[in-house]
């Protein structure tokens, strides 16, 4: 579809447009090959009616033999204590913190793209959507594995909650470890809620499709009885538009709140007002990381090339270099600090990060998170898929040593010298930790199998199709 | 056993729908439906509806979940067993701030989910135009107008000819079937 820049300016002032010669804007259409409704209907549809492909099944078994080290892991804590982690005075949050905090991060990309993206009408979020929610839903899974099993008596995590308990002592709402709570509970809730409500045309579409009892009743039940009706999307779109504006504050107020954790203790390090800004543009950073590494494969399988076109990865691409840039900026900015502030316990902190006894975990760190994504500045290497997915990985690993590099080097060099200590994880945190990576990837399998990989009606509605004025408004 | 439910009309494409709708609209039909793949831009002004009304549930949501949020807050911490933390005040606005902020969210995303639910009369496993042979395709590429027999201005050889006349195709009549 090709606009020309003078359809509008034409009528207004014929006159001024011949002197101004304006260029042609060439608009990259957001599904190629002009395919046609039906087209997306039988590809989507295709993917979950399909039988099982052999891939799959094998793709299936690793990703639960992974995910058995996090089981095994955790029966092995419950059963001896929180002794068995590698965590001591004082790097008492360990590798918890650090797996929380990366994976609630993942997950923020996926609210970024259905929530922000939607409301500054970015229509190449369509095709991309529904699988990174999915992504959030689970990341946030993942995530509250690690708080949950760290207060060591996990049958008493319900305390966390405002529930009456036999000591009639409620939480305590001045720690921002609670506020987590409700920021962590209310974010995968309202993930979910606007993952599921965004489906409910697709599930329709899916059971009116379905030829087995099974099918008819599975999705006939998730669809609640859709009718296609235009009164349902009236109501739909504005309900859709709602739960948009209501994520976008949420996921912003998610990392924030998460950053807390951090910035309303007083040590060095932790204590700076940068974090709650810093840690959202981290969030997002390494969530789109995760979105490429999962998208790239799966456009590649199911042969997607016509939906995630070039145009999309260019775009996460090219956000990925501004939140990266970012995250650098941050970096700087904290050193810059620390040297202004002119305070002798921060200025000990950072020249401890990048010198100190994890100076490795801060160059790990700087280079796949400062470094990496600013290839992207350059053509070639935006256009090669491989190479994107491999910086995908690269941000990825660079945000988990940025999480670990915070809370670990503030930790492990605190006011008292005579306390100071050298944190490594044990067998049964790296274990335990590399066993979510499977339990992430069962939960994303089974969604690829049995749920609508994207939203249907949401990509018809930017094809040209959808257009009820014929290309002319 | 059956019953009438109304006469159903598919269209091709969204052009198509949005003039004919118009047209149903002008001709003065009020119980009658627009089915469509997409969320047709501009179509509720054409069939003559209004905004939605969820944006109502929202607010209702929201409002709930800020005063429970503060009530919560003031009531296990400064009403029930009030601990002194930190030297900080036992109720404030201020500290608790996240908790009410996400619970105001966290209600208000429940109150729209539900209230679009309510708005739409879902969840219902059983309507009538799912008897439409072809209804399948109005989620895929095709769109379909129904004229309700509940109409007042409805007639079974009148309404056929309008929906002619507006260029609908395949024009069937929706049973419903009833035990008797």
């Amino acid at each position: 579809m090709s606009v020309n820049a003078t359809d509008h300016g034409d009528s207004i002032s014929p006159e001024l447009m011949k002197k101004v010669k304006p260029a042609k804007w060439e608009e990259k259409p957001l599904v190629l090959n002009k395919r046609n409704f039906h087209w997306v209907t039988e590809k989507i549809c295709g993917i979950v009616e399909q039988k099982t492909p052999t891939w799959w099944w094998w793709c299936f078994i690793t990703a639960m033999g992974i995910a058995s080290f996090t089981g095994l892991g955790l029966v092995y804590l419950v059963s001896t204590g929180v002794g068995v982690w590698g965590n001591s005075n004082p790097v008492n949050w360990g590798w918890a913190i650090v797996n929380f905090v990366f994976w609630i991060g993942i997950g923020h990309a996926g609210t970024l793209i259905s929530a922000i993206l939607c409301l500054l009408k970015q229509k190449w979020r369509t095709s991309i959507n529904r699988a990174s929610e999915a992504m959030t839903v689970f990341a946030v899974m993942c995530a509250g594995i690690f708080p949950l099993f760290h207060v060591g008596r996990v049958w008493f995590a319900w305390w966390l909650f405002p529930l009456p308990n036999s000591n009639a002592i409620w939480p305590q709402f001045r720690s921002p470890l609670e506020w987590d709570v409700f920021a962590v509970s209310t974010y995968f809730t309202v993930s979910i809620l606007f993952w599921y409500m965004g489906m409910i045309p697709d599930l329709a579409v899916i059971r009116d499709r379905a030829k087995e009892t099974w099918r008819k009743y599975f999705y006939g039940f998730l669809a609640m009885g859709w009718r296609n009706a235009n009164n349902h999307w009236r109501n739909f779109e504005m309900a859709y538009l709602l739960l948009a504006g209501l994520s976008t504050p949420l996921v912003l107020s998610v990392h924030t709140i998460v950053s807390f954790d951090f910035a309303v203790a007083n040590l060095p390090g932790w204590h700076t007002t940068i974090f709650p800004p810093y840690f959202v543009a981290g969030a997002i950073f390494s969530g789109f990381g995760m979105v490429l590494t999962l998208l790239l494969p799966l456009r590649a399988i199911f042969r997607l090339h016509d939906l995630i076109t070039e145009k999309h990865i260019d775009n996460m691409c090219k956000i990925i270099l501004a939140t990266g840039s970012m995250v650098g900026y941050a970096y700087a900015m904290e050193f810059f600090i620390a040297w202004y502030g002119a305070n002798s316990y921060e200025g000990f902190a950072f020249i401890n990060r990048a010198f100190g006894n994890y100076w490795w975990a801060y160059w790990i760190m700087i280079s796949c998170n400062v470094i990496c994504p600013q290839l992207f500045w350059f053509k070639g290497i935006k256009n090669n898929i491989p190479l994107v997915w491999i910086i995908s990985i690269f941000v990825n690993v660079g945000m988990w040593f940025e999480r670990f590099v915070i809370a670990n080097t503030t930790l492990s060099r605190d006011f008292l010298p005579s306390s100071w200590g050298y944190y490594s994880p044990t067998v049964v945190d790296i274990f335990t930790f590399f066993g979510t990576f499977g339990f992430f990837s069962v939960l994303f399998l089974l969604f690829l199998r049995f749920l609508p990989l994207m939203p249907m009606a949401e990509v018809k509605s930017v094809m040209p199709a959808a257009d009820p004025h014929g290309g002319k408004h | 056993m059956d019953i009438k439910y109304g006469l159903a009309a598919t269209f091709n494409s969204a052009k198509e729908i949005y003039d004919a709708a118009g047209k149903v609209r002008e001709e003065g039909y009020k119980e009658w439906e627009c089915y469509t793949p997409i969320p047709v831009h501009g179509l509720d002004a054409q069939m003559g509806v209004g905004r939605s009304k969820v944006p109502c549930f929202t607010l209702l949501g929201g409002i709930t979940g800020f005063c429970t949020g503060m009530l919560i807050v003031w009531f296990m911490n400064a009403y029930d067993y009030p601990l002194i933390v930190g030297g900080k005040p036992y109720f404030s606005p201020i500290y608790p701030f996240p908790v009410f902020y996400e619970l105001t969210i966290l209600f208000a995303a429940f109150g729209t989910l539900f209230g679009m639910f309510f708005l739409n009369r879902l969840p219902r496993h059983n309507h009538p135009v799912f008897e439409h042979p072809s209804f399948g395709r109005t989620g895929d590429d095709k769109y379909m107008i129904v004229i309700e027999i509940e109409d007042p201005k409805f007639d079974d050889e009148e309404t056929k000819d309008f929906l002619k006349s507006v260029g609908g195709k395949s024009i069937t009549m929706i049973r419903e079937p009833i035990d008797s």
